[in-house]
């Protein structure tokens, strides 16, 4: 019988396989940041070990960084204390690290891809559930624990049980690609799959959907399979990909001959099976707004805001929850998407703040003014996104907008650094998580494309992005 | 890590579905740098207001649960975040058994990192327990947790089970493969970054 793309991959990298037990598996690429890493390397320390793969092994600082001005000292001690540990640490143990100051420096889902360090067919782990970005090369990429990091750093490998493989089948074709974009697909994958609906899982997207998206385009599709539950996201590689990871500055020397590997290995079987599947078909999908406190609470645009009845289908602790999120988000159900109004914007983070969302949410505002009620910010990917985007004048249009366009990091995806929203503020957010005060205690958060967060800021309240003129 | 002992206590009933890592340690507590201190910050938005006071119907702020070592709660428990001070944070504050009807697979893993027991059940027992205030008792070994109304039994996989009742250090296990790590090199393709 035929064998999956994740099946390939994880028998190329079984070290050891014992019976009934997890098996032991060799790591490509171990991507570090400054939050998940201090207490692995204590722990080497403490037990007198090294690094083992320095040479497969690259740090950055995003999660906590300032996006404000960088000349300017650091205000928060600790979130200071934290950037200066990272820089410490991988000055002894010998670790390559893009700093604050480094041109490449960016959230490390964004960098890994643009520096040709994420690679088709290899495994790479992160201190950070959205690993699982990298996927969208055909990676097997797995976010893990602090204790999980110190064992890579230490040994290269890691134990794991196989996961079960999910198709999730995309088909079709979107009538308005500017309109309807990668993020309302894989909200509307969550919103059907549920938030567990992927446990245990490595998922592989798949079908005409998915291969017509660009590279950007399936990073923030993969960026969300841990929203989805799945323990990584996957699609296999092709054309668009290996043209993406060609002359970067860490792409390979040898590159063309493992291309030529890639393009016969790295492909699910026609006769191999999956555990589970789900199907979506998108030639209507509309775009997609998250209501509630996670991301499977989620509606069209054109739809009202369902009641905790429809919402949990007879299910009580679903409907409970339901209610809970209702009355933390300060909605009713019944109200349209487009009646709510909104504070804040945010366009940025590791799903939604590369080149091709910028160019996207820039055509929106293109000539037009923030609403007097609301304040917008913008927080490029990486440093380098942000360069790409001033070089095609991106800033200037949101500035002139009343954007803020701010230096790169995670910002107020998660709120680690002064980026948060007041509470009670309400947000529209290209982010991944609409979690209670995930953005800041108190915040409110509405999980869209940038797009749709353009619009919004525009227009004060969210709108159909299909009823504008975006071509 | 130290080995896992039979745990003795009243349940407290976290009747919640998708409890994310958020929830369980907020993101400004993870800042810090070393793993322990982290208990009271545990669930912090849900336990206090934004002016720091105790919040009274939040169930950790209820006197009754204050030593209690075993928390239950809903579905897709410790979703979210990979955030493994969560797990830390619940360890410091006293709890070394989760029970849920299902768990996110990367605080699963953590968990077991850090000598807590997640117990995976059916919904409707999960329910029951919900609902005992007598206390029960969770012997691993045997794979039983005692309850008023049964006993009942769970599955664990029996290399995480070894794990735990051993307290065994994962790095050091591993380096006896030293030897297959090596050999997996030599024949990698996989070039290096730099």
């Amino acid at each position: 019988m035929g064998k999956t793309l994740f099946e390939k991959i994880w028998e190329s990298h079984v070290v050891v396989e014992k019976q009934n037990e997890p098996d032991l598996i060799y790591i490509d690429r171990h991507l570090v940041h400054e939050v998940t890493s201090p207490q692995a390397f204590d722990g080497l320390r403490m037990n007198n070990r090294k690094v083992r793969r320095p040479d497969l092994t690259i740090a950055t600082m995003d999660h906590n960084v300032p996006t404000t001005d960088r000349s300017l000292p650091m205000l928060d001690q600790t979130s200071s204390i934290q950037i200066k540990t990272l820089e410490n640490n991988c000055k002894d143990f010998g670790i390559k690290l893009f700093d604050i100051d480094s041109p490449n420096q960016g959230i490390v889902h964004v960098i890994g891809p643009q520096l040709g360090i994420t690679l088709p067919g290899s495994t790479i782990v992160c201190g950070d559930s959205h690993t699982s970005t990298h996927g969208a090369f055909g990676a097997l990429a797995l976010g893990i624990g602090t204790s999980e990091v110190e064992h890579v750093l230490a040994s290269q490998t890691l134990w794991l049980e196989k996961p079960k493989t999910f198709e999730v089948r995309v088909e079709g074709k979107r009538t308005n690609t500017h309109a309807v974009t990668a993020k309302d697909i894989i909200l509307s994958i969550i919103k059907n799959i549920g938030t567990a609906g992927g446990t245990g899982t490595v998922i592989e997207y798949r079908g005409e959907g998915i291969s017509d998206l660009s590279m950007d385009q399936r990073m923030t599709i993969c960026n969300m399979s841990i929203e989805g539950g799945a323990r990584a996201g996957l699609i296999a590689p092709d054309e668009k990909t290996f043209d993406y990871l060609r002359n970067r500055e860490y792409t390979p020397k040898n590159y063309e001959s493992l291309v030529d590997s890639w393009r016969d290995d790295l492909k699910t079987d026609s006769d191999a099976t999956f555990d589970k599947q789900f199907i979506l078909d998108i030639n209507d999908i509309t775009p997609q707004v998250s209501w509630g406190t996670n991301p499977g609470m989620t509606c069209d645009v054109d739809e009202p805001i369902p009641s905790p009845d429809e919402f949990s289908n007879g299910d009580p602790n679903q409907k409970k929850g339901a209610e809970k999120a209702l009355e933390y988000m300060d909605l009713k159900p019944g109200t349209m998407i487009e009646d709510i109004k909104i504070d804040r914007v945010f366009i940025g983070s590791c799903t939604n703040a590369r080149l091709e969302d910028l160019i996207e949410a820039s055509k929106i505002i293109q000539g037009q003014k923030v609403a007097s009620n609301v304040s917008a910010m913008v927080v490029p990917g990486s440093q380098m996104v942000k360069k790409q985007a001033e070089q095609m004048g991106l800033d200037k249009i949101f500035t002139d907008a009343n954007f803020e366009w701010r230096e790169a990091g995670c910002s107020m995806c998660l709120g680690m650094n002064p980026d948060i929203l007041s509470p009670g503020e309400r947000c529209a957010s290209t982010s991944n998580r609409n979690f209670e005060g995930r953005q800041g205690n108190g915040g409110r958060t509405h999980l869209v494309s940038p797009v749709m967060a353009a619009a919004a800021a525009i227009h004060g309240h969210f709108v159909d992005v299909r009823k504008l003129d975006l071509n | 890590m130290k080995p896992f002992e039979n745990v003795k206590s009243i349940v407290t009933p976290l009747d919640m579905v998708n409890v994310d890592t958020d929830q369980i340690i907020p993101k400004q507590f993870l800042k810090l740098v070393q793993k322990s201190g982290f208990g009271k910050f545990l669930f912090f938005n849900w336990r206090y207001d934004e002016n720091k006071n105790i919040k009274s119907d939040f169930i950790l702020n209820d006197s009754k649960y204050s030593d209690s070592k075993i928390l239950v709660a809903g579905d897709n428990f410790g979703c979210g975040s990979s955030r493994e001070h969560a797990v830390w944070a619940l360890d410091d504050y006293g709890f070394s058994v989760i029970i849920s009807s299902s768990f996110a697979d990367i605080f699963f893993s953590n968990c077991f990192k850090n000598g807590i027991l997640p117990i995976s059940l059916d919904s409707k027992i999960v329910e029951k327990l919900l609902k005992e205030t007598n206390s029960v008792e969770v012997d691993l070994k045997n794979q039983i947790i005692k309850t008023s109304f049964d006993d009942i039994h769970f599955e664990i996989n029996s290399h995480k089970k070894k794990i735990l009742l051993d307290g065994l250090d994962d790095i050091a296990q591993t380096f006896q493969f030293e030897g297959e790590i090596c050999q997996f090199e030599e024949k990698s393709t996989v070039p290096s970054v730099l």
